[in-house]
């Protein structure tokens, strides 16, 4: 079975599992001062220190958070309010962020009084720096830019953004929640980055803000101050230990999955185009996450095209936004001009470290026949 | 070969145990949510709707525990084509539609049918109480909850791609069912009105879509008795909200009798003045051959059927009734039954008095 699904959810790494489940039987919060509870506060400890060493930041820039979508919202609205008693005002952003960043960029608009600036991209998804520097002003807040594109998997010019962010001297938040499994994502340009652990092998509902020292966001979530006063609620030791051991496991293997997970992704692209030749690749061809390939099938509908190939096996997914089930045309497809008509029939398919060339091939075998009775039921 | 069956799943319990009948007869069975407003909050929220996100949730919950896979498509657009444009636009035009059966006819045995038949389904499993064979449809056995009235628009084409599993069931006996399945929608209430009035205002609901448009209320003679504010918000044997100033001069209660868009013009009367002997239909569907010399017919849903002389020429269908109907509008479905049986069903376009057909 065939899963080409793991920008969506990647399965646990063994190592992920062993830690986690080594947890899962211990009792102790790690903010007691017993012994259960300095058990506990070492295992967070070193869970920090090795996601720190990982992405180049010191254990103290990490704050543990429940997923990307909370680390996006700390940094997002925190920055902004801790920013706006400074005098700032407007959040630059992208057009084809994640909804965590995009709506929380929204509601910052229409409640708290941002000024909020959506970059556009280019045909390929990627934010032009010339853009950004028009954008920033005395008065800008923050500015997040993601480091990769979740649905078209497009890698941006991070180092040129963050540069210019940096001389303007308004902090940079980055959403690289697709980036870190593959790309070596480091606090060194951004003084705020995004990760979550399941999409490296680790388990659900953990994830991590990485904010440089002296980076002091105005907190989301008001209580105990367990992380560095910016983020409160009880740590989570067993997801913690899993979280590390997956970036730990992710880290030492990253050169060698990259370049293997990239050639499977050429060798998915090049099949489809071999079985479907007006099959559109979207997305940057060349700076693109090793993992994906996102294509649009003229004349199908995407939820059709899931419903075949789910049918024959292949997980995989429309990547578009649902609510209520109902797909909305992209707003990341829509944002690089792509056709809306054509927009509704594209897919996603994303690698992992446990794809294989046989789901690559099982791949190819059906998606020919599948691409021909979806285009046969047209467009409703 | 399983035949492959596409259940469409409201989230209600007849669609849920349609489906779970469906899977139980050995039928390779696929949920389907069709998804009918682009922005669920837009139309009917609460329980009773069809368009909710809870209920394209419940519909998810109900394929799980049958053990089938489930998809939401969206027919929005469709949707809002087909049944609420054409909703709105027959009021405007003075007749009275039922979006109900304009879904049967458009929605799930065409736009949704055509799909399923294109992505290599072979049926549409619905949870209607009817009963269907060969294409020829049947009331259900559950007299209080027959639907083969809003579903006799549908072609024997379309009909021979259908399923109704409920068709021998009552509805006590499915909701029985539907709790002995541990289907968690057995006791969701039943829907009514129209989904996608959120309110249940069709009258403020078409102001809305059609503005305020005052015009005359007349009655039999044509003399001035009223005012209204839209023809678009009266039916044909309407008695309330005509907030006439000047009583009839017998001081009986007045109905509407019929509605001139044209002219904007609604005409009141007594209620005998709604007795109709006569009836002119066209869009015949449904019908093998010439219809007996004698038959039922029925004219609303659940409403009483009549014994009528039915006599087709030029693709006009022209019914005697053996005893006078009331309150018949244009745009009504007229469904002609042989006992259960369908015959076909076709669409008011006009209706006679006692009085007019004595002349």
């Amino acid at each position: 079975m065939p899963y080409l699904d793991h920008a969506a959810t990647a399965p646990m790494l063994p190592e992920a599992i062993a830690a986690m489940t080594e947890q899962l039987g211990r009792v102790g919060n790690p903010s007691s001062l017993h012994a259960a509870g300095r058990r506990a506060r070492r295992v967070v400890e070193e869970s920090r220190e090795i996601i720190a060493e990982a992405f180049q930041a010191r254990p103290s820039e990490v704050i543990f958070t429940s997923g990307g979508t909370e680390a996006d919202n700390l940094a997002v609205k925190g920055l902004y309010w801790q920013r706006r008693d400074l005098g700032g005002r407007r959040v630059v952003t992208s057009a084809i962020e994640h909804h965590a960043v995009l709506d929380a960029v929204h509601w910052l608009g229409e409640h708290e009084g941002a000024e909020v600036v959506y970059l556009p991209v280019d045909a390929l998804g990627r934010v032009r720096p010339a853009d950004l520097e028009a954008a920033l002003t005395e008065d800008t807040a923050l500015v997040s830019v993601m480091w990769a594109n979740n649905e078209i998997g497009t890698v941006q010019p991070i180092a040129e953004l963050t540069a210019l962010a940096r001389a303007r001297g308004v902090p940079f938040h980055s959403d690289a929640v697709q980036a870190a499994p593959f790309l070596p994502v480091t606090l060194g340009g951004p003084d705020a980055v995004t990760l979550s652990a399941h999409k490296l092998g680790g388990p659900l509902g953990v994830g991590a803000l990485l904010l440089a020292k002296g980076v002091d966001p105005t907190p989301v979530l008001h209580g105990g101050g367990q992380e560095r006063d910016v983020r409160s609620g009880t740590l989570d030791t067993p997801a913690i230990a899993g979280f590390a051991a997956a970036v730990q496991a992710t880290a030492a293997r990253r050169e060698e999955a990259t370049r293997r997970v990239s050639a499977l992704r050429d060798l998915l692209i090049d099949r489809i185009r071999a079985e479907v030749p007006d099959a559109v690749l979207n997305g940057d061809p060349a700076d693109r996450l090793p993992g994906n390939a996102h294509f649009s099938f003229p004349g199908c509908e995407g939820d059709a095209l899931l419903m075949l190939l789910d049918a024959r096996g292949v997980s995989c997914s429309t990547g578009s936004a649902c609510s209520a089930g109902v797909a909305q045309p992209s707003h990341v497809l829509l944002a690089m001009g792509v056709d809306p008509e054509l927009a509704r029939g594209s897919l996603r398919f994303s690698l992992g470290h446990d794809s294989t060339e046989d789901d690559v091939k099982a791949l190819a075998e059906v998606i020919g026949p599948v691409v021909e009775r979806a285009r046969r039921a047209g467009l409703t | 070969m399983t035949l492959r069956v596409l259940a469409a799943m409201s989230g209600g319990v007849d669609s849920a145990v349609a489906a779970a009948r469906a899977a139980e007869a050995g039928y390779d069975v696929t949920g389907v949510h069709m998804a009918l407003s682009a922005n669920p909050q837009s139309y009917r929220t609460g329980a009773r709707g069809c368009c909710t996100v809870e209920d394209s949730r419940d519909a998810r919950r109900a394929a799980d525990v049958i053990g089938i896979p489930f998809y939401v498509w969206d027919l929005a657009e469709r949707f809002h084509r087909d049944v609420v444009e054409d909703f709105v636009a027959e009021y405007a035009a003075g007749r009275t539609p039922n979006p109900c059966l304009r879904c049967n006819e458009k929605i799930k045995f065409e736009a949704l049918l055509d799909k399923a038949l294109a992505l290599g389904f072979d049926a549409v499993c619905t949870g209607h109480y009817a009963r269907v064979a060969d294409g020829v449809l049947a009331r259900g056995v559950d007299e209080g909850k027959d639907q083969s009235y809003v579903l006799a628009v549908c072609t024997r084409e379309q009909l021979r791609h259908a399923i109704f599993p409920l068709g021998g069931s009552t509805k006590a006996e499915i909701r029985a069912e539907a709790a002995r399945r541990d289907l968690l929608v057995a006791d969701k209430p039943d829907s009514h009105d129209i989904c996608f009035i959120a309110d249940g205002d069709t009258r403020g609901f078409l102001a809305s879509r059609l503005g305020a448009s005052k015009g005359p209320i007349v009655d039999e003679s044509g003399v001035v008795v009223g005012e209204h504010e839209g023809a678009y918000g009266f039916t044909v044997g309407q008695r309330k909200g005509l907030r006439i100033g000047t009583p009839a001069p017998d001081g009986k209660p007045r109905y509407v009798l019929d509605i001139s868009p044209v002219t904007n013009t609604v005409r009141v009367g007594p209620r005998e003045a709604l007795d109709v002997t006569e009836i002119t239909a066209d869009r015949l569907v449904g019908f093998a051959g010439p219809p007996p010399a004698r038959c039922a017919v029925q004219l609303r849903a659940h409403g009483e059927v009549y014994e009528c002389v039915p006599e087709v020429s030029g693709g006009v269908l022209r019914l005697r009734l053996a005893r006078p109907a009331r309150g018949v509008a244009p745009g009504q479905a007229a469904v002609l039954y042989a006992g259960d049986t369908v015959l076909g069903s076709a669409t008011i376009t006009a209706t006679a008095h006692p009085a007019a057909t004595a002349s």
